[in-house]
């Protein structure tokens, strides 16, 4: 290593150097050109929503330009945020959301807390098992959670379906093993010591979860919540199957349900309706993309 | 060794007469107990609505539409006798290969080259690529619905421009087939470079260094280091990718709902249809069922994979 450095200090192996950084900026260079060309293929939609979201239902039928706001107005804008069904669809989101992320938090520390501190009899296959879980679509689930909820209210008399709240129920199965998992591999990574030291000072179990573990893993933690928000959020086939009145549908559902009238297609509201439920995922995203990254990255990469 | 100093721990702690309780008290700070409240919502929330769940609908895939009677493997034959079920088949394959094939190539090329810009500048330019992973894929496949559109299509306005003439993206079997896995691949993509990207930080400098000292060329490194050093991490992201496209649902039911004739249907798309749109319960969960063969293969070799890294740590 040390000789390594002091080999490439040595005047010997200047031409080699500057023939290495010749190379360098033209691997740059090519690498500007290509990410420009993938950033294009990438941003299209986002910025042609925004661009249709900025016009009037007049230009977007005229045989104008469509990559290009002539008269931009924000009627469509006012009226969606003054659209009673609009507010209802984006409230009816974001409790839902809030609701499963407190929920997630509640059961996927603590357990993920024991799984990876509390070796105990079974403790490896329930960790497996929650990656398992984590691996069942919702594809495969939606249809016989529908029919249970139905005999559910057949046998209780409490209504499920067609009620928002459901929602904040089944969400959990798609947050939880995921979130689990991440916070098994951030409380691995926090040395023996510290939280040994604490149980030899007489702390509980409990305590050295919410006076060390919780603290330290706080990144852990964000990358969690972050997740269970965008997961929950952006979730579509089961608000799909298992709410159908309008004041009962959450942003996805009610954005493509309602906005589109028949074969009549306001687009200009759909674009401003797909981006302003786009919008919170993207707010969060651009002030904690690193936490959003490090939490997509842990589940694979940490074992 | 943890056990013991924890094991110590908790004897000092009854030693000590003040902490002494009752026995009651004993077993509930034992730590398997503690463990096992611990866990308990997340065991609940496993078996009661998961497990639970998949295994009622292999319940119901044998009942009859009405759900009163017991039909075997009925509603099974009923499918293999179906032209449409062998079109969800092979739509399902053709559409989960090709789209990951494709997701894997870009994100591996784009992370290389984002791997290629110094410092802070690579921040911007992982934050732009992601976009399309942190849209809900409903909303974005909506603009990508407008992007198509028959009339108004601003890809078609575009394409005018170079000669080529008005493509029905979403009215043609091969251009609807095509126009769902470019919207699957461009929304899947930005996952796995953000997975490779992670996978080529952690590839030691020093060996690409040795490397053009020896006068390997660019493809050298990459064969002979980058893939190799990656090679868990490609697996691993190229197989939960293919479970996860294989049960795609948003992006094919607001693209084509299945349409035209059916040629996009995937199993998710087709078993809603089928159970809840036409309210057959039965032959929609055992359309779906058709998933788990798949998912299980895949899960397998994930495991097997995990459990590896497990043992190494």
């Amino acid at each position: 290593m040390s000789t390594l450095a002091i080999d490439k200090a040595g005047p010997s192996r200047k031409v080699k150097l500057r023939s290495m950084s010749r190379d360098r900026t033209w691997a740059l260079r090519w690498s500007y050109f290509f990410l420009v060309l993938f950033a294009i293929f990438f941003l299209t939609p986002p910025v042609y929503m925004l661009i249709t979201s900025l016009k009037s239902s007049a230009e977007i039928s005229a045989a104008t330009n469509p990559w290009w706001v002539f008269h931009p107005t924000l009627s469509n804008y006012v009226e969606l945020l003054t659209s009673n069904q609009f507010l209802g669809f984006f409230w009816n989101s974001s409790m839902i959301s809030i609701i499963v992320v407190i929920v997630t938090m509640l059961i996927s520390i603590p357990a993920a807390f024991a799984l990876a501190r509390m070796k105990f009899w079974g403790s490896a296959t329930l960790a497996t098992g929650v990656f398992l879980t984590y691996l069942i679509p919702d594809s495969l689930l939606f249809i016989p959670l529908f029919k249970m909820l139905a005999v559910v209210q057949e046998f209780t008399g409490i209504t499920l379906l067609n009620r928002w709240y459901v929602l904040v129920f089944i969400y959990p199965t798609l947050t939880v093993p995921f979130c689990t998992w991440i916070m098994i591999g951030y409380f691995a990574s926090i040395p023996k010591e510290l939280d040994e030291a604490a149980l030899i000072d007489g702390a509980s179990w409990l305590q050295t979860l919410t006076r060390i573990f919780i603290p330290v893993a706080l990144p852990g933690l964000i990358a969690a919540t972050i997740f269970a928000f965008t997961v929950s959020w952006a979730q579509f086939l089961y608000p799909l199957v298992f709410t159908t009145s309008v004041d009962q549908l959450v942003l996805p559902v009610g954005i493509t349900t309602t906005l589109i009238k028949g074969d009549v297609f306001n687009w200009g509201q759909i674009m401003t309706g797909a981006l302003l439920g786009a919008a919170p995922p993207l707010i969060i995203y651009a002030f904690l993309m690193d936490y959003y990254i490090a939490g997509l990255t842990a589940g694979a990469t940490k074992g | 060794m943890a056990d013991v100093v924890v094991e110590q721990g908790r004897l000092a702690r009854i030693a000590t007469p003040r902490k002494r309780g009752t026995s009651l008290r004993n077993v509930l700070g034992r730590k398997s107990t503690v463990a096992f409240f611990l866990t308990l919502p997340l065991i609940l929330l496993i078996v009661l609505l998961v497990l639970y769940p998949a295994f009622y609908s292999l319940y119901l895939a044998t009942l009859n539409k009405a759900m009163t009677k017991f039909v075997g493997l009925g509603n099974f034959t009923f499918l293999f006798k179906r032209e449409t079920f062998w079109m969800v088949v092979k739509q399902s394959c053709i559409f989960a290969v090709t789209a990951v094939i494709f997701k894997a190539l870009i994100g591996f090329i784009v992370a290389h080259f984002v791997h290629n810009i110094p410092g802070k500048k690579q921040r911007k330019w992982r934050g732009m690529l992601l976009v399309p992973w942190v849209i809900p894929p409903a909303m974005s496949t909506l603009a990508w619905l407008w992007l198509f559109d028959p009339s108004y299509s601003a890809f078609n306005y575009t394409l005018s421009f170079f000669g080529v003439g008005p493509i029905p993206w979403l009215g043609d079997t091969f251009w609807a087939r095509f126009s769902v896995i470019l919207v699957n691949v461009w929304y899947g993509a930005p996952f796995f470079l953000i997975m490779y990207l992670a996978a080529l930080k952690s590839v030691p400098d020093q060996l690409y260094e040795a490397a053009s000292i020896d006068g390997a060329n660019w493809w050298q490194k990459i064969w002979h280091i980058t893939l190799p050093m990656m090679r868990n991490i490609i697996a691993i992201t190229t197989l939960f990718s293919l479970i996860v496209t294989f049960a795609n649902f948003d992006i094919v039911r607001i693209l084509t709902s299945g349409g035209p004739l059916d040629t996009t249907h995937l199993f998710a798309t087709w078993a809603f249809q089928v159970g809840i749109q036409s309210s057959d319960i039965p032959l929609g969960a055992c359309v779906s069922l058709f998933m788990v063969p798949i998912l299980a293969v895949a899960a397998i070799f994930i495991l097997r994979d995990v459990n590896k890294r497990g043992n190494e740590a």
